[in-house]
């Protein structure tokens, strides 16, 4: 790859007049050796992947595994149907679609990590609402999953993208990036307010614990991912505007790793602290599991 | 070397929830044991340290790193049931869970054995469902499964490297990475090559035909 930060990728985006989703295509080839036809139909299969859990969500009465989750993606798209939301149609509608992917994914149901599993709920939820607010097409859609894939290259190789390595925020928060970058490129915005776009979403979930209840996927998990399709769309909409995030984005990517390099192991994904170690988490816990000790 | 390579390693696997890392990065290894094997394995003791050992029945770990073992790949639709499947089949499994601070939060070490064979891996998953394998019956390595691998045990004398490279040059595979260990001067001795290009049967033939190399067991790009 010719770039390693976010500033790189910007740069050669500029000097090649060329949006992100352009350049990571480009670099996938050089990278892989592969054709670019192949590798945009195996991105497209992936998008076709990530829709059918979207659709399976909403149509289906999906259950966990543990029986604790499932329903709520129903419930919120029934409710953005009726037309008198807070948020507006779309942003509501972006939060069942996240939620459904995401009560899919604990039902180990087929989805797509993007970047992972935990947070595979956003990038689904925004690119829908994209779809039905800026009336996109699947060609482009998938060009947005290279822009997210460009941003999270960049987390994943500087920073973290794994809930025990960092916490949420290298989950959910990386998740949030990547779809608010995309977001800005799919609405015909520049790559330098694509990045602004990332560094803002993920500056406000920086220090996001990773505190599953019974070391599930699901609480808090699936609501998060609810939140994050809404938080990638506000970043979007703030970088289209023109704020800046006053720390430049790679250097929120930075604080992120090392704010989770110094967040204590009960809080990366052992089921330890926070909402797992709340009395209900623990009610719950025992539920599932039974009285037999703890791992 | 990026641990991140290319799109797919970000936007991907497409898989069987409900964790990347803690299955569909399980899974992963848990094939990667077992290509590395070769054989069917009769029994699998599997030791979970950090968050897996914490979170892996949450998680399905042990579910994800038996599918693995039973080569099943991370979109599978009979992850959810591989314990089960395991059972059928007459793989026995036992799990530990132990604790390692050293490790990184996700390790597993697996150990196979068929017959008088054994084998041992330690493996960690990093995220998104990309792995790294830290240790192959007790050798350090680092192998990240980003590109097709060839790994190759083989007695520690002069000469033996480039017999394989050499054949490797005639095939017209670029190396990306590699790395030679020994457990001493003249003893046990591993090679890892990862290459650019999927090594051709004939290729990996040519080099387990080699005097000093005991055999060549390859993992395929993840």
């Amino acid at each position: 790859m010719r770039f390693h930060n976010l500033a790189e990728l910007v740069a050669l985006a500029e000097a090649e007049q060329k949006p992100m989703y352009e350049i990571m295509i480009e670099e996938h080839v050089n990278e892989t050796g592969q054709s670019r036809d192949s590798i945009l139909e195996k991105m497209t299969e992936s998008f076709d992947v990530m829709m059918a859990s979207v659709k399976r969500g909403l149509t289906e009465d999906i259950r966990s595994f543990s029986g604790l989750t499932g329903g709520d993606a129903k419930r919120v798209y029934h409710y953005a149907q009726q037309g008198r939301t807070l948020l507006g149609k779309q942003a509501t509608e972006a939060v069942a679609m996240a939620l459904s992917t995401s009560e899919v994914n604990a039902a180990m149901g087929l989805v797509v990590a993007t970047p992972t599993a935990g947070s595979c709920g956003i990038l689904p939820g925004v690119l829908s609402s994209l779809e039905g607010s800026l009336g996109l097409h699947r060609d482009q859609l998938v060009m947005g999953m290279f822009t997210a894939a460009a941003v999270g290259y960049v987390v994943a190789n500087n920073a973290s993208i794994s809930g025990a390595g960092g916490g949420c925020q290298a989950e959910v928060g990386s998740a949030t990036a990547m779809a608010a970058a995309a977001a800005v490129e799919l609405a015909g915005g520049t790559p330098e307010q694509a990045i602004q776009a990332a560094g803002l979403a993920l500056k406000n979930v920086l220090g996001l614990v990773c505190d599953p209840v019974a070391g599930l996927v699901e609480v808090p998990c699936i609501i998060r991912n609810g939140f994050g399709s809404v938080l990638a769309l506000a970043g979007a909409d703030m970088a289209l505007a023109g704020v800046r995030s006053i720390i430049p984005p790679d250097e929120v990517i930075l604080a992120m790793y090392n704010i989770g390099k110094t967040m204590p192991v009960e809080l990366r994904e052992t089921a330890l602290g926070g909402l797992a170690d709340t009395p209900t988490g623990r009610a719950i816990e025992k539920k599932i599991y039974g009285e037999q000790d703890q791992a | 070397m990026s641990s991140y390579r290319h799109s797919f390693d970000i936007i991907g696997p497409v898989m069987i929830g409900p964790s990347s890392s803690h299955t569909a990065g399980a899974a992963r290894i848990g094939r990667i044991a077992r290509s590395l094997f070769g054989v069917e394995p009769e029994r699998a003791t599997i030791t979970l340290y950090g968050s897996f050992a914490k979170t892996y029945r949450g998680h399905g770990t042990d579910v994800a790193l038996v599918a693995g073992v039973l080569e099943f790949s991370t979109d599978d639709t009979r992850i959810p049931k591989a314990l089960h499947i395991a059972k059928e089949s007459g793989l026995e499994v036992i799990f530990k869970t132990a604790a390692n601070t050293d490790y990184h939060p996700n390790t597993v070490r697996i150990h196979l054995t068929a017959g008088e064979r054994s084998f041992e891996l330690l493996g960690c998953s990093i995220g998104g469902g990309a792995v790294e394998i830290n240790e192959i019956n007790q050798f350090k390595v680092r192998v990240t499964a980003q590109y097709p691998t060839l790994v190759i045990p083989h007695g520690d004398r002069y000469g033996v490297v480039a017999a394989v490279t050499a054949i490797l040059s005639r095939y017209c595979l670029n190396i990306s990475m590699m790395e030679v260990s020994r457990r001493g001067r003249g003893s046990d001795a591993l090679m890892v090559i990862a290459t650019d290009e999927q090594p051709s049967a004939d290729a990996i033939a040519e080099i387990e035909a080699l005097e000093a190399v005991k055999s060549v067991a390859s993992i395929n790009a993840s």
